[in-house]
């Protein structure tokens, strides 16, 4: 897999476009500070989901079973998957049944996760994403570059070309509004065709057996209203165990998100319509794994809210498809590699470690730390590029013996100072391609030291 | 009060101004500073590459090395970070470790909470922009970060502020990342030096004349970028201002 400094390269190649990608997210960063600041409670909000989603993993097997247990008495279909084919076949087996072909489905990070959309097509299915952004990336035929705003990346020109090749509205149309009533009628069309509606799932609730779905749009009701059969897709670790904590988890995710104070939409489903069926299906697909690891087991206390993406500095300026990871950024960044680490082994590095994720993570994942173990994890499977490792090695080395130490200062510093600036900055020299190196002194601190003290007539040093 | 004055490796090689700032503010404060010579460096370069097996004996040398001393300080939030935050891996329940991580300062916390300075002489008339390099503010806590819903301070500033003359510019983004990032800075070279500009350009729009802060790497990659942009901005790490001497005549 291409490694993501060579596509953050790419990106910031372009860089009027990197910049004003670094700066929409920005804004909803801003947004979301100023949303938490009016909470002057959010240190305990974070405090207390943390400690909610926590307590929940850690009984996570108890609370998967009340879950379903509440939820069958409901009147709900709840099925169990260990990974994403076992869980697109569920789905295409409930489709099947009702000979369904035409699907809507709202938001979903976990089919994306187990790319459903192209699974389901290969079936002969239509699937059609109608969450607005989700649908724009749909019709490019690319995945989502973040979690909750899937088509941040692409500019209203484009959408504009977009829509006029494929829902013919007009050329050079960009006024936002023509674009949204455009996309609005395509996709009226597309709900009132449907015969199944596909949502995922931001909470499920183990004491009612009810989730809870959140959208900005609606298109989550839209979908599940008309058709006769709703499946909700979930990773199981969206679990929370009382309906009481979802007034801490709403009060965090839209705020955390977009700067809201709660979306639009917050849709409870505790049920099957009368005469229809409603669908849960449980998704393992390597969360047990993580589960079972001290050092990353708080990664599952995400709640998808991509506050930790609007945050990170790499992110802003390097893309969500330079991660090449259903979700990107920092939390993309410790889940892709927990499902494939030699494909995924360059994410870790794809971070400066300025902990920006880790306080603003509305759940309190120690993101940067995590993202640090992943780097030992890596190296620790020997999928460290060989200039890393053999380089620490000659590095460490040098570390430990203090003659060595002092003797490769002194000849870095005069070459520094003497060799011609062809020879220092050149293609092998990467630090150097658009920066100085600093100017180095006849001297370094402990030449001036050593000789202080013997000047001083102080006591000599060891 | 001894303390051990540890400078990190980069600096004292290419920095040594920024490691005698530090001494000579400490020493003013009357305090008994020594340089142990063995020392070189505290690991994280492996340790931020992952080369969990190549810090371990670096994490032991440095232990050893200031373990004799009532506090270790030094002029890098970041290598402090290292030191109190991601040695335990390396000692299983060692009283020197926990004695040597709990005593390890950067200088400016060092001054700010063991210290408690409340003044020091001189004057500084120039418009300063702080970098808050970012293992000094989330690691360690120099100041309050942006993200968080805290009440806001800075113990770099504050230690700034008793310099006379001094004009704090006003920052877009207060908090963000330089791109420094260790080896960051060279396997994402176009994120990082994206980084150092976006930075940079904060700073001039603010009307930043000397750009200063507690870690001198992040320093050394924006004073890298500044000078090949020739531009006039200055950069100094926050001991030579407190310093009262940038010290580069001795050492040039």
């Amino acid at each position: 897999m291409t490694d993501h400094a060579v596509l953050a390269q790419k990106f910031v190649a372009n860089s009027p476009r990197a910049h004003w990608h670094d700066r929409a997210l920005w804004f909803v960063r801003a947004k979301r500070d100023l949303a938490a600041k009016s909470l002057p409670e959010w240190e305990e909000l974070r405090e207390h989901a943390s400690d909610i989603k926590a307590h929940c993993v850690a009984h996570l097997a108890d609370y998967l079973e009340e879950f379903t247990r509440n939820a069958e008495k409901l009147g709900v279909q709840v099925h169990w998957a260990k990974d994403a084919a076992e869980h697109n076949q569920i789905v295409l087996g409930i489709l099947q049944k009702h000979r369904v072909t035409k699907i809507v489905k709202s938001k979903s990070m976990l089919t994306e996760e187990c790319h459903l959309n192209p699974f389901l097509e290969r079936h002969g299915m239509e699937v059609i994403d109608t969450d607005l952004g989700e649908r724009i990336v749909q019709m490019r035929h690319e995945p989502p570059s973040h979690i909750v705003l899937p088509a941040i990346h692409i500019q209203k020109e484009e959408v504009g070309a977009l829509f006029h090749e494929q829902l013919g509205t007009d050329e050079g149309a960009t006024d936002p509004q023509y674009l949204v009533e455009a996309a609005r009628k395509h996709l009226r069309e597309k709900f009132m065709a449907a015969e199944a509606g596909i949502t995922g799932v931001n909470f499920a609730i183990a004491e009612t057996g009810g989730f809870v779905v959140c959208t900005n749009e609606g298109n989550c009701d839209l979908g599940v209203s008309l058709p006769p059969v709703h499946i909700a897709c979930m990773g199981i670790e969206k679990l929370i165990p009382r309906a009481q904590d979802l007034g801490v988890f709403l009060r965090l995710l839209a705020r955390s998100a977009t700067g809201q104070p709660i979306t639009t939409y917050s849709s409870h489903f505790h049920g099957p319509r009368p005469g229809c069926e409603l669908h849960v299906v449980l998704v393992d697909n390597g969360r047990t794994e993580i589960l079972g690891s001290d050092d990353f087991r708080r990664s599952l206390n995400c709640i998808r809210c991509g506050a930790c993406m609007n945050t990170c500095p790499v992110y802003r300026r390097s893309g969500g498809h330079s991660y090449q990871s259903t979700v990107p950024g920092p939390i993309g960044s410790i889940l892709a590699p927990a499902r494939d680490a030699a494909k995924h082994e360059s994410l870790p590095f794809a971070c400066s470690l300025c902990g920006s994720c880790t306080d603003v993570c509305p759940v309190k994942i120690d993101l940067h730390h995590q993202l640090l173990t992943w780097r030992g994890e890596i190296a620790r499977r020997g999928l460290l590029p060989k200039s890393k490792s053999m380089g620490m090695k000659f590095v460490s080395f040098v570390f430990q013996h203090r003659w060595l130490y002092e003797w490769s200062g002194k000849l870095a510093r005069f070459s520094l100072r003497v060799l011609p600036r062809w020879m220092i900055y050149n293609r092998f020299n990467a630090w150097g391609r658009q920066r100085e190196l600093p100017a180095a002194p006849r001297s370094s601190f402990r030449d001036w030291y050593r000789h202080r003290s013997k000047n001083d007539g102080g006591k000599q040093e060891s | 009060m001894k303390v051990g004055l540890f400078v990190p490796c980069y600096v004292d090689q290419m920095y040594p101004e920024v490691a005698w700032a530090a001494w000579r503010v400490l020493t003013h404060c009357g305090i008994d500073v020594d340089f142990p010579a063995a020392q070189t460096c505290c690991g994280q370069p492996m340790a931020n590459t992952g080369c969990v097996d190549q810090t371990a004996p670096l994490a032991k040398q440095f232990v050893k090395i200031f373990r004799p001393y009532d506090y270790v300080v030094s002029p890098s939030g970041s290598c402090i970070a290292m030191v109190r935050h991601h040695y335990a891996e390396f000692f299983e329940n060692s009283a020197d470790y926990r004695y040597v991580s709990e005593r390890s300062y950067e200088l400016c916390e060092f001054l700010h909470d063991v210290l408690d300075l409340k003044e020091l002489p001189g004057q500084f008339p120039h418009r300063v922009g702080i970098h808050q390099s970012c293992h000094g503010l989330r690691e360690l806590r120099l100041g309050s970060s942006s993200e968080l819903v805290k009440p806001a301070f800075s113990k770099v500033e504050k230690l700034l502020s008793l310099i006379d003359g001094i004009e704090f510019t006003a920052l877009q983004r207060p908090d963000e990342c330089c791109g420094f990032g260790g080896t960051f800075a060279v396997a994402e070279e176009a994120v990082s030096v994206m980084m150092g500009d976006d930075r940079i350009a904060d700073h001039e729009q603010a009307g930043t004349e000397v750009l200063t802060g507690a870690d001198m790497s992040c320093l050394m990659h924006l004073d890298g970028l500044l000078r090949r942009r020739k531009s006039p901005m200055r950069v100094l790490h926050v001991a030579q201002i407190l310093a009262g001497d940038d010290g580069k005549a001795l050492f040039s």
